[in-house]
This record gives C-alpha cells, structure tokens and sequence, in this order.
C-alpha cells in the first residue's frame, strides 16, 4: 500500500479552486480516492450533486482527470458505456494504455434515484470502481432527507417538529444491498481513517470486476457543525459505531477497526445541529433507541464476519 | 485549448461542445478570499507527518519531498481542519483570524 | 447489393450490423424488441465488433451510449415509445454534449392508456431535444436511412432517430436490396471523433455546469451546430444515392405536377396515400402528395416552396400537441408558411392513434375535403379527428 510519502508525490486528482464549503467532507473523500487511483491513468464518471456543482463551473474544473457528468441518477450507467468502448476500441488497437475507471455519486445519486443504475452495473460485472460520497442528506437542494439519512436527524424534509423529531425511519443499509449482488470487492470507509480508504481504494481497484465503497463524508453545514470538525466527527462515527470500517470480499467480512472501548453514540450525535433536538428533555429514550439499534447492528456485523471468517 | 479566462467567451469562442477543454483550470480561481480564518504553519514545530496535508479539503497543503512547504492562501479556505488535526507533539498549525 | 425479405425491425438490425458500431446498449420493448435482439444475435455470433451492453432500462440505455459515446465510440441505440420517453431526460444531454449517436425507434403510442401500436406522440414528444429525425415510410427506406443518418450525425456531432410505424413496417415482410458490407463501410468511414474521455494526453471535464453567464452561448453555440444538419444530411444522401441508386430528399413530392391539392404526410401512411394518389389522379383530379420525411431540423425552404404551390394542403397528423389546435406537424406547417406570398389553406387530420387503422377511403375523403375547400377557398373544419368512433 502507499504510504502519505508516496502519495505526496503524486498528481493532485482535484485540484483548489473548486467551490465547495470549508471543511467538505466530501472534497475530501474525492480528493483522497483520487490519490490513491493516481498511479494509473483513471477516467472518472461523477453523478450530479454537490461535488459535480461545486467543482465543474465553467469555465472552471478542479479534475485533473477525464471526468465525465451525465445527468443525476445515471452515473453507474454512464461508466459502463465508457468502460464498453474502452473494451472495445481496446481490442481494436486504438487504445494503448491500462485505463481504471471510478464513477462517483453521492447519497441520493446512489442509495437513491441512481440506485437502480448501480445495480444494474455491477450486475452486467463492468470493471468499475463505484464511490458513494455519503454526506446522508440531498445537501446540493438545501438538506433534504434521503434513504441514507440516518434515525431522528433533522432534514429540511423530515425537520425535528413538536410531534415528529426528525427522520422516522432507520437508514437504507446499501453495503449490504450492493454486497448481495456479489460484486469483486465492497467496503465501508470514511476520510477520517485515511489510511484505510487509501488501502480499500486500491484493493477495489485491483479487484476483477466491478467494487464499491462507501464513503461517510461529514458535511459542514448540512450536519451542523464547526468546519474544522470533518475529521474528527468522520473518526467518531467510527468510534461510536455508528459508521463501522469493513470490508467484503469472496464472501467474507472483515471489519477494520474494532474499538476496544467503543464511545457513547452521544459523543457523535451532540456535536451536530441535525441531532440538537434529541437532547430536549423528554426525548432521552430517542437516544436510547438509537444507541440500542447501533449496537444491535454492529453485533449483527460481528457474527457475520465471524461466520464467514475462513 | 483555446478557452479564454480574461473576459466571458461569445458563442463562437467556445470549445466544440459542451466541456471544459483543460484540465485543472479552477486554479485560476482563487477560492483564499473565502477565508476568515487563517491556517499559519511553523516550519520549525512542524514534524511532516502530512496529516494536514491528506486530510485538507482544498488540496492547498504544499509538500515538496516529502515535506510541508506551507501553506497555498490562493485556496485555503481557512476550515481549520489541518490545525484540528496537527498531532499535539508537534502543534505546528495555529488559526489566526484573518485581517480583512 | 443484393435483394432480400426483411421485416423494418429486421432492415435496421441488419444496417446496424453493416455500420458495425462499437458499443450498442440497449433495452427491449415492443415493437422495437426485434431489433435489440436480431442484433444481439450478430453479437453472440460474433459477426459484429460491438461491445453489447444489456442494461436495465432505457434510462441507462442512453446512459451508457452517452458514456460510450464521449469516450469515442461509435454508438447506437434502439428504443419505442416508453423507452423514449424514458430516455427524455438524456436525450437533451447526448444531444448538448454533441454526441453523434443513432436510435433505430419503432414508433408507437404513449400510454395512457397503454397500448403497442402506431402513433408518432413518441418522437414528437422529443421534437425539442436537438436530434435530427427522420421518419420511413418502408423497410426500404429504414435500412438506408440509418446509414444515411450515421453518416450525417457524424459529420455534424447531432445525434440522430430514424424511425418505422410499429407493426405497419416494424412487422411487415418487404423485398428489399442491401449493400455489401464493404460498401457500407466505405461510405461511413472510420469514426474520428471530435473528443474522448480515453484521451489521457488531455484530460477535459465533459458535462459541466454553467451558470447564467454562461448557458445561454453554449444552447446558442448547438443550435447553429444544428442548422449545419440539413445540408450535410443533404451531401449524405447525395452520396449514397450514387451507391445505391437510391435518393431520398428531405422532403418528397409524388405527383405534384399540376396538382391544386395535396395531403402532406409522414410515415407508412405516406406510402399508402400513393395508391390514392394514383387513383384520383386516373379520375383526372388535381391531387398530389407531400412526403415530410425529415422532421428535425425541418427542411423549411424545401416545405415552404413545394407546399407554396397549392391551393389547399391537408396535413396528417399521427400525433396530437394537446394544445386544443390539432397536431404538431400542422402547428409547424402554418408556422413556416405563415410569411409566404403564396400560402396554401391548410386543415389538420389527427388520424391512427393507438395503431388505428387508416384505410384508403379515409384518405379518399380527405382529398375529397381538401378540394372543397381549393373550390370554395373555404376551411368548414380546421381540425377533423379521422377515423374515430362518434365523430365524423
Ligand atoms: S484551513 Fe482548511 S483549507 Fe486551509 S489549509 Fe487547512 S485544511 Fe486546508
Ligand atoms: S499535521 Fe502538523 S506536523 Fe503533520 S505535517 Fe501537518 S503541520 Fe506538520
């Protein structure tokens, strides 16, 4: 694996100058993907969505590779036509060079209105690298909840009131959706553990066919929180639990960090403005449920990767 | 490549189709104004762990060798992460307000 | 060149194999399914080169070409009605990107209700999308259409639909003659595209977003792109008439000499109204047909000075603008005759919606209408519903 030093030496994939907010988590998870790719030639799809907007204004790019923006809920698709024709001119002899291909989506391109895209992609087994960017909310249209949007958190669309506090429903746990398609490789990751993503970037990409990792990518005003936050609340989320760093390939799990004392799911949540209602009086057993649910589901994690352990 | 970034391009100026002919041309746009906050970094602290620089959203870390060099104002965008996450040993980022 | 039995569906499968493109994806749907699958047939055998990319809707379908497309390939497409409209949204993208991609469609109704048959609401439902179109009038005319188009949306980066009335022609058995593959080959020549996200040397950003400051110049930049089609469609057809012996203008005209009234048509329909034509014509009426074969970009001039010459014109409408002012076709045609010294009066006929059947003796009354009007240089009835139950 490549190491910061090594890293430091290569082609910035995102370049400054793009317009996303301070502190994004999502550049960040970009940027870092890119890097880790940077060592062969990429051409990358990306979804419409904050990081398509705020980094694409013409006449102003921040890629420093081919990038190609369809439309929202095709970015799957639209990577799979690229790699067809790279097969076949490929064959043809008009292309010479190894080219990697990475299509990017956030959320709600992804767990979402692209979902069916995905799957069909890896389905027909396209040799791709699938990047959910997952900030957990439609953040480009001002915050709206999404499948990935996680228990109770205020959205513009499922906003904390005096009868409902915030988003119903427990999140759409896509890993596991993209896992049953028995895909070439597939993670969880987030920027924080950079060291990690790096590793799972490059794994994916040497997979032999189509990989899928999904990124929880802070986002600065759509969470809440002081914009010098992203790592720190990207590396509680693992801490917490509540974002665990695994991994699946050839059937098998692996979770990659176990925290020997895993933190309170609070120290997460009370950090962000999307969760501030959860600590009114009155709605402690919010909390309760919500810890309860994270551990039952990291345990469910745990025997999985027990029973599928070689 | 024939775009222009002078003055706004008519219809006819514009590359044949609908992309952006070069690549990394935001580097002509200079996201430091956005700043509030200043990142200043101490060579002397600082012990090229390149934390900072993996983890900057902006891509405005300079490191040449392996090495921090400083810091890119044209776009840093002052979000603080790079001093949040300096490891205590060494502290080498300090956040200033920024003189306007 | 030799002649062989081909249903539409089957023509266009079988140009499709002599173009030979390098990605094809694509999603079945009635009537058009034939031609996905005829074709991926050829790619199992491996009579083709094409990478074949099975998608999981339309969506995707065009999705992926556009992919295919912006990475350099030569790409196709076949879709009908649901698939259409579901590929709406990309459609307006391949075509603002520039991408020279060809849809073989079926024409057929959209739903609701459902139904699988013939109408043009489909296409005329993406006349604004920036594609050139071009609507057969046989199996013929479909097989040389797509290499004719292939040919024109190269050479102007306009992406292209050419169609066939579902069932009519999609499932009809023709005689046709088919050019050798060397000749198609030759005619379409290899593909240099204008760019491609496999290009390493350059790296671009394809699809970005522009502002207000910017929107504006690059719609203005694909609509003068667009108005270089009709000539280039105009060259291509040239050049292949001389290979094939075959010509197809922009706008066809059948026994207009001397004619005070015409119907002007699109599709199967056209065809049919021939036999009508002909017919009158052996009676000694003044009657002639109009064929609009090109519908996007419209051959205005050609329109204007051919449909200039009559007295009355009766325009066919297999489709309705919902406008509560007839069809699309009839909209447009008052529209570009409007500044003419020399205007025909023009009626609409909104006719075979949902596959249903136009005889003979409905077009016979329509010439028949159409000369009352010429005779009294008055319209009774400016939109008439033709061949539907409770109307007359
Ligand atoms: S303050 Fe933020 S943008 Fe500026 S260098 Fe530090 S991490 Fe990068
Ligand atoms: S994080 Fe601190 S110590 Fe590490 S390279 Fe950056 S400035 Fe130097």
């Amino acid at each position: 694996m490549a190491t910061l030093k090594e890293l430091s030496k290569r082609k910035e994939g995102l370049v400054g100058g793009h317009r996303a907010c301070a502190g994004c988590g999502g550049s960040a998870t970009i940027r870092q993907v890119l890097l880790a790719a940077g060592d062969k030639p990429t051409v990358v799809g990306i979804a419409t969505g904050c990081m398509e907007v705020a980094t694409t204004i013409f006449p102003y790019t921040a890629w420093n590779v081919n990038l190609v923006h369809n439309a929202f809920e095709n970015s799957a698709a639209t990577v799979s036509g690229i790699e067809a024709a790279y097969k076949v001119l490929k064959r043809k002899g008009k292309i010479k060079d190894d080219i990697q291909f990475i299509a990017f989506g956030g959320d709600g391109g992804t767990y979402d209105i692209g979902l069916q895209a995905l799957s069909g992609a890896i389905e027909r087994r396209h040799k791709m690298l699938y990047v959910c960017y997952d900030n957990e909310a439609y953040m480009n249209t001002g915050y709206q909840r999404s499948s990935a949007t996680p228990y109770c958190a205020h959205t513009t669309t499922s906003p904390a009131g005096t009868k409902i506090p915030g988003k119903a429903q427990w999140r759409k746990d896509l890993t596991e959706i993209v896992i049953a398609h028995d895909p070439a490789y597939a993670a969880q990751a987030t920027p924080g553990y950079y060291m990690d993503l790096i590793r799972k970037v490059e794994k994916a990409l040497a997979a032999d066919g189509p990989s899928f990792i999904n990124v929880l990518s802070p986002c600065v005003p759509g969470w809440g929180y002081p914009s010098d936050q992203t790592v720190n609340i990207s590396k509680l989320a693992v801490e917490t639990l509540f974002w665990p760093l695994y991994e699946w390939q050839d059937g098998s799990y692996k979770i990659n960090m176990k925290p020997r004392e895993p933190k309170p799911l609070v120290d997460f949540l009370k950090l962000q403005a999307r969760f501030r209602h959860l600590f009114k009086p009155g709605n402690e057993h919010l909390v309760e449920e919500f810890q309860a649910k994270v551990n039952r589901r990291w345990e469910v994690l745990l025997r999985k990767e027990q029973a599928t352990s070689a | 490549m024939s775009m222009k970034f002078d003055r706004p391009m008519n219809w006819k100026e514009l590359p044949a189709g609908c992309l952006i002919d070069e690549a990394a041309t935001s580097l002509r746009f200079k996201t430091g104004d956005w700043r509030s906050m200043r990142p200043v970094w101490n060579s002397e602290k600082c012990i090229h762990c390149l934390l900072c620089w993996i983890s900057c959203p902006d891509s405005a870390i300079k490191v040449e060798n392996e090495k921090i060099t400083g810091i890119d104002y044209n776009y840093c965008k002052g979000c603080g992460i790079c001093a949040s996450i300096c490891p205590p040993k060494a502290s080498a980022i300090e956040m200033i307000r920024e003189e306007k | 060149m030799k002649t062989v039995a081909k249903t539409g569906n089957e023509a266009m499968a079988y140009a499709m194999k002599q173009i030979n493109p390098d990605v094809v994806a694509a999603y079945p749907i009635t009537p058009a399914t034939e031609v996905v699958q005829i074709f991926s047939n050829y790619v199992a055998d491996g009579e083709v080169d094409t990478e074949f990319v099975a998608v999981e809707s339309e969506h995707s379908a065009l999705s992926a070409c556009v992919g295919a497309s912006i990475a350099g390939g030569r790409v196709m497409t076949s879709t009908s009605s649901q698939g259409l409209a579901l590929m709406h949204e990309i459609l307006y993208i391949a075509a603002g990107n520039r991408l020279p991609i060809v849809i073989a469609l079926v024409n057929r109704s959209l739903s609701a209700p459902i139904n699988i048959h013939c109408d043009h609401s489909d296409t005329m439902g993406s006349r604004e999308a920036g594609w050139m179109h071009l609507y057969c009038a046989n199996s013929q005319e479909a097989y040389d259409s797509l290499i004719i188009a292939l040919k024109t949306a190269e050479a102007t980066a306009v992406p292209a639909i050419v169609s066939t009335d579902a069932f009519i022609l999609s499932h009809a058995m023709e005689r046709l003659e088919v050019l050798e593959y060397s000749d198609v080959q030759n005619f379409i020549g290899e593909y240099k595209p204008r760019f491609s996200a496999l290009d390493l040397e350059n790296p671009k950003t394809y699809g970005p977003l522009d502002l207000q400051d910017y929107f504006f110049e690059h719609k203005r930049a694909q609509i003068d792109d667009f108005s270089k089609v009709l000539d280039a469609y105009d060259k291509a057809a040239k050049d292949y008439a001389e290979l094939s012996g075959r010509y197809y203008p922009a706008v066809e005209e059948y026994k207009t000499e001397g004619a005070e009234v015409a119907i002007f048509a699109a599709g199967s329909t056209a065809d049919t109204a021939k036999e009508v034509v002909d017919d009158l014509r052996e009676q000694g009426r003044k009657v002639g047909l109009v064929r609009m074969r090109m519908w996007r970009p419209l051959p205005v001039e050609q329109i204007k000075a051919t449909l200039g010459k009559f007295k009355a014109v009766a325009v066919m409408d297999r489709s309705d603008t919902m406008a509560d002012f007839g069809g699309p076709v009839f909209l447009e045609t008052r529209g570009m005759l409007y500044d003419s010294e020399e205007k025909p009066l023009i009626t609409d006929y909104v006719y075979g919606l949902g596959g249903r059947n136009i005889e003979l003796t409905d077009i016979a009354r329509v010439y028949d209408d159409i000369e009352q009007v010429a005779n009294t240089g008055k319209i009774e009835k400016l939109i008439t519903y033709l061949g539907v139950r409770g109307e007359k």
